[in-house]
């Protein structure tokens, strides 16, 4: 039953390789998720405080990132527009689809956090004479980062898992790469073992910081 | 007159109906791993909240594994991995698994929120009132757990459903696998692009729609 060689070699000789595409992946996933968090505030902002068109466009948009699969957005941005000549390069195809789907699960994210500080609290801030934009910086957006961080860490942890995506549209992440290693060796499993063990550890590290960072920064 | 072979047809009203039905095995797979999944994750669940040590020493970590593999990784590498323990699985078969195994990962935790939302003065009270402890899972931490933690699991159900697009990659034919067969006869990527969009937007919706509407009604 058994009888199955666990070829080291090839994977272990392409390692590096994997090992950059694995930050290659980090680096496009960061990106995403920096454009969606300015995208997510603005999102959130429109859906709370927007009038009209700001909010009907933050609602469409977080509807449909969040009830259609990322691959369809991933190929919406790839091959759709490409009708209208409109051509994205690889790279650009995985940064837009995810940014645009990571934005509308944060602007979702965003909008709860903002909801749950209550009025009273910008109001106080006015009163003892801040501006406005001190009694944001100060006094919200440190509430409101409290309780949108662990959504956020999840958040982060899914767009580097479906940066993964980036396979079916020719992008040489951590994926691409492993399928092009696999289809130029034939030891499809070999790959995806390694590539998932190193997912596994990405993904472990990550979480691992995040939560650091929050026993250091969350502590009163 | 020299009959000119026409390559490329335009979209039709047959082909419609062909995505008609890749979004009916769209919700075959989707139906059937989030049933299964979601019982075996609930038995998961349970085993993680009863038992403390062994849940959180063997338990969790594997479906931790599940959790931090990207689902494409995951489907490649059970379907390359089948053969070799002698499995002769088709596409929708290792889909079917690898997103049943997947949708239980996720949903052991929210079972476990579910039982750990029944308050301890709860259980206790329902013992003493001369239940067993299966009577007292089945008339009292069901019914509340299963409430409390509604929302979550349809979130997870859909997130699974959009998730199945990926099994695309195996070669089933799903709406995502569908909608590129149409698009390299037809070469109309925008069109079908949305046409599979409104699929999945119609499957997607009216669920978290409702899903919403339900936890707020419960929350009240």
């Amino acid at each position: 039953m058994f009888d199955y060689n666990f070829h080291w070699r090839p994977v272990l000789k392409s390692l590096p390789d994997l090992l950059e595409a694995g930050l290659t992946t980090l680096q496009v996933a960061s990106l995403a998720m920096l454009l969606g968090i300015l995208i997510g505030l603005c999102l959130a902002v429109g859906r709370l405080k927007g009038n009209g068109l700001w909010y009907w466009l933050s609602t469409i948009w977080i509807e449909l990132a969040r009830n259609t699969p990322a691959l369809f957005q991933l190929f919406f941005f790839g091959f759709g527009l490409g009708a209208l000549g409109i051509h994205f390069s690889p790279y650009m195809i995985v940064l837009a689809g995810l940014s645009f789907n990571t934005a509308g699960y944060l602007g979702e994210n965003f909008r709860g956090g903002f909801q749950a500080i209550p009025d009273t609290q910008l109001k106080a801030a006015r009163s003892l004479g801040m501006n406005l934009w001190q009694a944001y910086t100060r006094i919200l957006v440190p509430q409101v980062f409290r309780i949108v961080y662990y959504p956020m860490t999840n958040q982060f942890v899914w767009v580097v898992l479906m940066s993964s995506l980036g396979m079916l549209v020719g992008y040489r992440e951590l994926t691409g790469e492993t399928q092009f290693f696999a289809s130029k060796t034939y030891r499809i499993f070999e790959y995806f073992a390694v590539t998932a063990v190193i997912y596994y550890l990405m993904v472990k590290i990550i979480l691992g910081l995040s939560k650091l960072f929050a026993s250091r920064y969350f502590r009163y | 007159m020299e009959p000119t072979v026409k390559v490329f047809s335009s979209f039709t009203l047959q082909d419609l109906s062909f995505l008609g039905e890749a979004a009916l095995r769209t919700l075959w797979i989707s139906f059937l791993s989030i049933s299964i999944g979601s019982f075996i994750g609930g038995i998961f669940g349970w085993i993680l909240h009863e038992t403390r040590m062994w849940g959180g020493v063997f338990i969790n970590p594997v479906l931790d594994v599940f959790r931090s593999v990207p689902l494409i990784v995951q489907l490649v590498l059970f379907y390359n991995f089948a053969p070799i323990i002698g499995l002769n699985l088709d596409a929708f078969e290792s889909g079917l698994v690898v997103l049943t195994l997947y949708t239980a990962a996720l949903v052991a935790n929210v079972a476990r929120g579910g039982i750990e939302a029944v308050g301890k003065p709860m259980r206790m009270a329902s013992r003493s009132l001369g239940m067993n402890y299966w009577q007292d899972m089945r008339y009292v931490v069901f019914p509340i757990g299963v409430r409390a933690v509604f929302p979550s699991w349809v979130g997870v159900a859909l997130g699974v459903m959009k998730d199945s697009a990926l099994v695309s990659v195996l070669g089933y034919v799903e709406l995502v696998k569908a909608s590129q067969v149409l698009i390299t006869r037809t070469q109309e990527p925008l069109l079908i692009i949305l046409v599979v969009g409104a699929f999945y937007f119609a499957l997607s919706y009216p669920v978290s729609r409702y899903a919403a509407k339900i936890e707020k009604r419960w929350s009240s």
